[in-house]
C-alpha cells in the first residue's frame, strides 16, 4: 500500500463521524522505485490532504523531505520528487491501518490492506 | 496453476500498461486478489495498489478522489438483482470523472434512464457478447452468450 493510496482512505466503520485519516503503523516497509511524472504529481497536489500525508510519511519514517505546507501549484522538479517519492516509492508491505474513532484495526498484508467488515460492525 | 485456469484480472494492468497515473484495484474475493497478485508481480506492475473491500458496503475511500473508473461488475442474478447498479453507484461517488463499464444489454434502458434522470450521460462505446460458462446446477447449457455493452457514464459538463 502506497501513502497515495493511505490518503484516499478513510473508516467505514458504522457510527463514525470522521474516520479520516486512519492511523498507520507498519512493520515491513520496502521502497521500490517507480517513473517520475510531474504532471501527474502536481495534479494530486490539491487532491492531497497534505497534513494526514506528512503525518503518515512520518510514521514511517520518510517525512523528512516533506515540507510543513503543501507546495504552492508549479513547484520545483525537486521538491515534486520529494512528494513522488513518497506518495509512489514507499509500500507499507506489512502493517496496520486503524480507525481513529473505533480503534478497529484493519490488517495490511503483502502489500494488501483488507477493509472487510463483519455483519455485526 | 495452468494458465487457463487462472481467472485473468487484467483491468487494472490494462489501465497501468496505457498510462495511468496509479491505478487502485478494488477487489473483494481473496481467490481474485491472488490471481490478481499474481498478474501484477509476473507483469512486473509497480504503480498498481490492491485494496481489499467490499464495494456494496460503505465506503473505504473519500468522495471524488479518483479520475475516473474502469470495471467489470457482477451482471446480477436470481439471488443478487440490482448489484450492477451498486458497483456503478459506488463508482461514481468515488470518481470525479467518467467511469466505464460492463452491463447486460438488456438493462440498456433501465440504465440510461435512471443515470440520466441524476444529471449523467450515458454513452454506448461497444456491445459486445461474454461467453458465461456454466456455473451454477440451474445453469442447463454449457456456456451462454449474453449481450454486453461497454458503457461511458460521464457529468455532464
Amino acid at each position: 500500500m502506497k501513502l497515495l493510496t493511505h490518503n484516499m482512505m478513510k473508516s467505514h466503520c458504522k457510527g463514525v463521524t470522521n474516520g479520516f485519516p486512519l492511523k498507520l503503523s507498519s512493520t515491513k516497509v520496502d521502497v521500490k522505485e517507480v517513473e517520475f511524472n510531474a504532471d501527474f504529481i502536481t495534479r494530486m497536489l490539491d487532491r492531497l490532504e497534505w497534513g494526514a500525508l506528512v503525518e503518515a510519511a512520518r510514521q514511517l519514517g520518510v517525512g523528512d523531505s516533506l515540507p510543513e505546507m503543501a507546495p504552492e501549484e508549479g513547484g520545483d522538479e525537486e521538491l515534486l520528487r520529494s512528494v513522488h517519492h513518497v506518495l509512489l516509492e514507499v509500500e507499507v508491505t506489512e502493517g496496520e491501518l486503524e480507525c481513529p474513532e473505533t480503534g478497529r484495526r484493519f490488517p495490511i498484508r503483502n502489500g494488501i490492506p483488507d477493509m472487510r467488515l463483519n455483519e455485526e460492525e | 496453476k495452468q494458465w487457463y485456469q487462472r481467472r485473468v484480472r487484467v483491468l487494472s494492468i490494462g489501465c497501468a500498461m496505457l498510462g495511468a497515473g496509479h491505478v487502485t484495484a478494488l477487489e473483494v474475493d481473496p481467490d481474485a486478489i491472488e490471481d490478481l497478485a499474481g498478474n501484477l508481480e509476473e507483469y512486473e506492475m509497480d504503480n498498481v495498489d490492491v485494496v481489499q473491500c467490499d464495494v456494496t458496503a460503505p465506503s473505504s475511500f473519500k468522495e471524488g478522489v479518483f479520475d475516473t473508473a474502469i470495471m467489470n461488475p457482477p451482471f446480477g442474478t436470481k439471488n443478487n438483482e440490482g448489484i450492477d447498479m451498486v458497483f456503478l453507484d459506488r463508482a461514481l461517488e468515488l470518481c470525479r470523472g467518467s467511469v466505464y463499464s460492463f452491463h447486460k444489454s438488456s438493462t440498456r434502458e433501465f440504465i440510461t434512464r435512471r443515470m440520466e434522470s441524476r444529471g449523467y450521460h450515458v454513452t454506448v462505446l461497444a456491445e459486445m457478447k461474454f461467453s458465461i460458462p456454466q456455473m451454477y446446477k440451474m445453469h442447463r447449457k454449457k456456456e451462454v452468450l449474453v449481450d454486453v455493452d461497454f458503457i461511458r457514464v460521464a457529468r455532464e459538463r
